[in-house]
């Protein structure tokens, strides 16, 4: 049964300290006759290594959601908090510098560079948040199992090593919140089960907050808990 | 830099490309300056080379071609070395001549017209120095010519012969002809058309009934402000400074117009071309961007990213179109007024880089309007 966070919940979910916490979040989208309500009074806790997906179909507002949380738009109302910070009234590069340090994107296909190798998109992203200058990109690559491709473009690797560098970019800085936006879109079955446990393994050792957005149904038994979004509203399944 | 550098090897072929094209524009650039030179030095090389602060032309003398159409009377010569800051003051006389080496071969001469013992007698580097009545020293180039000391030039029409007695330091030309400098006298016996067929003689000169120039040359004191405006109302001329002079000389104006207008197109095809590539590249990197801006990369950070990338195009391609360019410049043919200037290559590489730099920036410069939503796919 299906259950809306909403009423006395929403004071308790903006106080807390940990974790992501959306309050009351609404974003409208277009203009005039075109406007749209993406985001309908959005409420949604994630603790500290916790792992939700927000299943929906197309043009339900689950990107947007993404958007919000992780800071690369503002809602037209409502709080957005992340380890108590809230976001909604930063500056554009206050956003900029959140979103390098604090957030950890995995987007569709990894959207790598296609001109870096693997270990090259690690260092990129150490290197735009000013990280150690001995930053070693190694560890992380073979956390996901990805240090024998290191010198690999993406070019010269397939859709789950992709997805895989992606998710060991997205954890360079180790970010508080892990924003994933499909990350199985581009994979089999066999090879979206080994990516998403590896997310999940991820998330709960290093403490990170995570929200999945996905069409995938098959991937939800890796989940601690299970959104769904309609029409720019968010439910608990 | 860091990802400038590694798309720049990722993309080899692209940049690759967009070099050639950058290193030809660079070629061009220098064959034009070589060409501007070349002209240059043949049209005006004879006046460069004199220790002249300004010229002043008759009142009235139509700019082109001035130097054969003005008639100085010596009065007005008078006046200028009367005025202030004005250190010496000379009548030159200037025409353009044909004339006939022993040995049959038919040469034109700019036949300038100095006295001797004035500042505006050449300095030779082989020969006498100018003095003798029928003596002439002559540009060094027209050894080319196989003219030699020695050798007697018949001036056509009027007959009269003139000896080289001596070879300028380095080339002086005038209108594309060689310089001839001749005593003032002489050149006052040819324009007067007193002089006698074959050889002119002091009796010649002392018959003569001939007391004009073509321009007055001016020397300033050192550290000298002439009030030029002032000493033509007082001689009754039109003085020009020795390079605004160089308009004065035959066709000068319209050749370096026409290659100024050559170099300029080039040079705006440069911005426009490399301008082109940078935004076809910027589009092609827009997804890639987004990711960039929807991590937290600042903008400043990839617009610096870029204009390096750009930056570091430009610098190797033009060094190596004008490092051909100066190979096919050597190789040119010795009769082509081409001539290699460190200072305009210098000038002519300067504004490749930086005008193909400004049109990279106005492309690259859309990265800050790529928005980073983008990143997160179509589904918003």
């Amino acid at each position: 049964m299906s259950q809306q966070i909403q009423g006395n919940a929403v004071d308790n979910i903006s106080n807390r300290a940990s974790g992501l916490a959306l309050t009351d979040v609404s974003l409208e989208l277009g203009d005039g006759a075109q406007k749209v309500r993406v985001l309908d009074h959005v409420n949604l806790h994630v603790e500290d290594g916790e792992f939700v997906a927000i299943v929906g179909p197309s043009g339900s507002g689950k990107s947007s959601l993404l958007a919000v949380a992780g800071a690369l738009s503002l809602p037209d109302t409502g709080s957005v908090r992340l380890r108590g910070q809230e976001l909604t009234t930063l500056t554009a590069k206050q956003r900029a510098k959140h979103r390098l340090q604090d957030v950890g994107f995995v987007f569709q296909s990894g959207n790598l560079i296609p001109s870096l190798n693997a270990a090259d998109q690690l260092r990129m992203v150490n290197l735009l948040a000013k990280g150690p200058r001995n930053f070693d990109p190694m560890p992380l690559l073979d956390a996901v199992g990805m240090s024998h491709r290191a010198k690999h473009r993406p070019g010269q690797l397939s859709g789950g090593e992709r997805q895989r560098v992606g998710i060991a970019r997205a954890l360079v800085t180790k970010p508080a919140v892990m924003l994933l936006d499909e990350p199985t879109a581009a994979l089999d079955s066999a090879r979206s089960h080994e990516v998403v446990s590896l997310l999940a393994q991820r998330a709960r050792d290093m403490g990170v907050a995570t929200v999945m957005v996905t069409h995938d149904h098959g991937m939800l038994d890796h989940c601690d808990a299970i959104y769904k979004m309609n029409d720019g509203k968010l439910t608990r399944g | 830099m860091f990802l400038a550098l590694r798309e720049l090897l990722f993309a080899r072929g692209r940049f690759s490309l967009m070099g050639a094209v950058i290193a030809l524009i660079a070629v061009l650039t220098v064959i034009l300056s070589g060409l501007s030179s070349g002209l240059v030095n043949d049209g005006v090389s004879g006046l460069k080379s004199m220790p002249v602060s300004a010229f002043a032309f008759d009142e009235g003398t139509k700019t082109d071609n001035a130097f054969s159409r003005s008639v100085i009377e010596q009065k007005q010569v008078d006046a200028w070395s009367e005025q202030p800051g004005i250190e010496q003051a000379t009548p030159m006389g200037s025409s353009m001549m044909n004339a006939i080496t022993d040995d049959g071969t038919q040469v034109d001469i700019a036949v300038f017209g100095v006295a001797p013992d004035s500042f505006l007698a050449p300095d030779v580097s082989d020969g006498k120095q100018l003095g003798d009545i029928d003596g002439i020293v002559v540009s060094e180039t027209m050894r080319e010519e196989g003219v030699e000391i020695g050798t007697v030039l018949t001036l056509d029409r009027v007959d009269t012969e003139l000896t080289v007695i001596g070879f300028t330091e380095g080339q002086a030309t005038f209108g594309h002809v060689d310089v001839a400098y001749a005593p003032l006298e002489t050149w006052q016996l040819l324009a007067a058309g007193q002089a006698p067929a074959g050889t002119p003689t002091q009796q010649d000169l002392d018959r003569l009934d001939f007391d004009y120039s073509s321009v007055v040359a001016l020397k300033y004191a050192d550290g000298a402000s002439v009030d030029l405006a002032a000493g033509d109302a007082a001689a009754d001329t039109s003085s020009k400074t020795l390079a605004e002079s160089f308009n004065a000389s035959p066709g000068y104006e319209a050749e370096t117009m026409t290659l100024s207008m050559i170099q300029v197109f080039l040079y705006a095809i440069c911005a426009l071309v490399v301008g082109a590539f940078f935004s076809v590249w910027t589009i092609q990197r827009k997804q890639e961007i987004a990711v960039l801006r929807a991590i937290g990369a600042p903008v400043r950070y990839l617009l610096r990213d870029g204009v390096t990338q750009a930056a570091l195009l430009l610098l190797l391609f033009t060094a190596i179109g004008i490092g051909a360019g100066l190979g096919l410049g050597a190789a040119m043919p010795a009769g082509m007024p081409f001539a290699l200037e460190g200072a305009q290559i210098a000038i002519a590489a300067i504004l490749t880089i930086v005008l193909g730099l400004i049109g990279a920036v106005i492309s690259i410069i859309r990265i800050a309007r790529i928005d980073p939503l983008t990143a997160l796919g179509g589904n918003r």
